[in-house]
């Protein structure tokens, strides 16, 4: 993290090729260093950030004014920051019971929100939540009187996190985290207020900013999605290759605590939906035991979704791990104790977050928790579900690895479909495959759910969805066949798509034997194809060829007298 | 600590925060002679030199000063 000195420094660099994001500040106190300093930050994360900033405490009239400069910018993040010190200046005026003040106060800052939201429905708002002042009135028994400034500041806080919960585009910055990591001190220096009227220390400015982009970041969709691990010494104390699985350390004893502790952060990340991936210099089988054998081990197999021990060096079983989850290397972040590793990971991959671990695994939690490297700005049941995907899509890749012969592989899949017309329960998503599939689509032909029951009921059409399952995980509905009878003899193939989802599974194979026995059970002779180009659908340009239809004019046919069931490893459910 | 040095090292402070080499102090430097050295950054400076002689200014010290030299008093009252 830079100081704010070299933060202001940012201002003067050149960033009119990096992304403009326009951003407004509001501040019931002095403001200009903290907009120095998000601005410097800005260009930290890689944006030009355009920033506005209000006149000194001119909150409510820039937000009710329609005609004010805040509306004249449009900005696309608003940032509103009412210090706690104003706070207790307007509690110490409230006029009402104090029990009140949190709710009356909250009701402003909803207001502000409602306001803004009206007349940019898309705006998002960052609210920095209140650092706490204890004025020592009543000293501990504040906590027991509902009136006191400390507990209506806390019920403040709370009431705002419970607000924020509910409105997606309401963001808090909690600034009240970082005056507890710093300390109070730190955070709040009288001499600057009295001189200057601004609230925080220069110290402070920089963590502020950070935290700031944080968030405006992950609004504009970028975050870390991955935690890569190395094992000895990281995830647990000790080499497991030397020190044996009942050495290492790692439980309620002593060093073993941080790293049972590490383990739970970790855990959590997951369960938040944080891809977990391993990449550690070691024999595999042995780096593996642990996770599968060891009592105190937090972190289970199933835990991670990638687990590369080897040999090699980090930076091409780093690159490995990407190209398996398919993910930017800007959104992963690699743990590991060793210098050397670190190293020569960043000067390899400079996009990766690379944090320089304590060389005290004991500190190890207090300074990742600084660092804030998992910020989002959503969390639904979804996102755990979404790792899950990336899990089952690392096994298929691991275990296509291990297989020489892509037979074996498919074999070992287990794979099977579920083969239906079209019925009111898949219509939508056949809709939306129909209007959303462009590769691997032979005509694109769309059809909306009306022409689809349409369709479903005609005497003339055959329908057919396909599901695809395999032992990792259910894929859904995948491909979409229309038959359509010509003459007595032939049935012209309407639509034929697929998800790119489940290419190179044999599903091609699967899906022609099917609707070719149907059509053999129905006496027909022949299947006629076509292919209609488009920009985006060459993948299937050679489709029927590969499949064995012979060319006729602009079609395909495929005669089905001499036809011979194609090799699939798919199975009828 | 002698003012020479005091001098000297608040003259380093001064390059850094106001990012420019070209600066010279003396007793007599005033705000006016020093480029960007207004209300604000002197705020910066201010706490820079706190900072670095591990010391803490009085409010009302922040803005009594004439001119370097008087700075420099306060700072060597204090260390």
């Amino acid at each position: 993290m830079k100081d704010f000195a070299n933060l202001k420094r940012n201002l003067k660099k050149d960033a009119s090729a990096l992304k403009p994001i326009k951003v407004a500040l509001l501040g019931d106190t002095a403001t200009q260093f903290l907009a120095k300093a998000i601005q410097g930050a800005g260009y930290e994360y890689g944006y030009n950030l355009q920033l506005w900033e209000a006149d000194f405490n001119q909150i409510e009239r820039q937000v009710a004014d329609p005609s004010s400069e805040l509306h004249e910018y449009g900005a696309e993040v608003i940032i509103i920051f009412q210090s706690a010190h104003k706070l207790l200046g307007k509690y110490n005026k409230f006029k009402a019971n104090h029990t009140a003040f949190a709710a009356d106060e909250l009701n402003g800052i909803k207001a502000l929100y409602d306001t803004l939201a009206s007349v940019d429905p898309k705006v998002k708002l960052i609210y920095y939540n209140y650092t706490e002042i204890d004025d020592n009135v009543f000293g501990n028994y504040a906590n027991k009187v509902t009136s006191s400034f400390l507990f209506q500041l806390r019920k403040l806080n709370v009431l705002l996190m419970e607000h924020a919960a509910d409105v997606p585009n309401f963001h808090i910055c909690d600034i009240s985290s970082v005056q507890n990591l710093v300390g109070k001190a730190a955070f709040f220096q009288p001499s600057v207020y009295i001189n200057s009227e601004m609230i925080l220390s220069i110290e402070v400015l920089a963590p502020i900013a950070y935290k700031t982009l944080g968030i405006i970041s992950a609004l504009q969709g970028k975050f870390n999605k991955c935690v890569i691990l190395d094992l000895d010494n990281t995830t647990w104390g000790g080499i497991i290759g030397d020190d044996g699985i009942e050495n290492i350390q790692i439980g309620a004893l002593g060093i073993g605590k941080a790293f049972s502790e590490f383990q739970y952060w970790v855990k959590k990340l997951k369960n938040r939906g944080i891809i977990v991936a391993v990449c550690s210099k070691n024999t595999e089988s042995v780096a593996m035991e642990p996770f599968q054998n060891h009592p105190d081990m937090v972190l289970k197999m199933e835990d991670i979704a990638v687990f590369v021990a080897n040999w090699e060096n980090k930076v091409d079983n780093i690159r490995k791990i990407q190209g398996i989850l398919n993910i930017g290397f800007d959104s992963m972040v690699f743990l590991d104790d060793n210098p050397f590793e670190r190293n020569m990971v960043r000067e390899n991959i400079p996009q990766l977050t690379v944090p320089e671990l304590p060389e005290d695994p004991a500190e190890y939690l207090e300074y990742l928790y600084t660092l804030n490297l998992f910020e989002t700005v959503s969390f639904t049941e979804d996102d755990a579900a979404r790792t899950k995907q990336y899990q089952v899509e690392a096994q298929r890749v691991t275990l296509f690895e291990k297989f020489t012969n892509e037979d074996d592989f498919l074999q070992n899949l287990d794979m099977v479909s579920v083969v239906e017309p079209f019925t009111k329960f898949n219509t939508p998503r056949v809709a939306q495959l129909s209007q959303r599939s462009n590769q691997f689509n032979l005509r694109t032909v769309r059809y909306t759910e009306a022409d689809l029951e349409t369709l479903a009921a005609s005497p003339d059409h055959f329908t057919f969805s396909f599901t695809l399952e395999d032992k990792f995980g259910n894929n859904g509905l995948i491909c979409v066949l229309i038959l359509q009878q010509q003459s007595a003899e032939a049935l012209f193939i309407d639509t034929w798509l697929m998800s790119c989802r489940v290419l190179k599974r044999g599903m091609e194979n699967f899906t022609l034997n099917t609707i070719a026995n149907f059509a053999q059970q129905k006496g027909y002779k022949y299947l006629k194809g076509e292919y209609l180009a488009t920009p985006k659908n060459g993948m299937v340009a050679d489709h029927y060829s590969k499949l064995g239809f012979e060319p006729d004019g602009d079609h395909w046919l495929l005669n089905l007298a001499q036809y011979q069931n194609k090799k699939s490893f798919i199975d009828k459910k | 600590m002698e003012r020479q040095q005091i001098i000297a090292q608040v003259t380093d402070i001064f390059r850094d925060v106001l990012d420019n080499d070209d600066i010279t102090l003396t007793d007599a430097t005033t705000a006016r002679d020093v480029d960007d050295w207004d209300s604000l950054n002197h705020i910066q400076l201010v706490v820079g030199i706190e900072k670095h002689f591990k010391i803490r200014f009085a409010a009302k010290e922040i803005h009594s000063w004439q001119n370097i030299g008087e700075l420099v008093d306060s700072v060597a009252a204090k260390i």
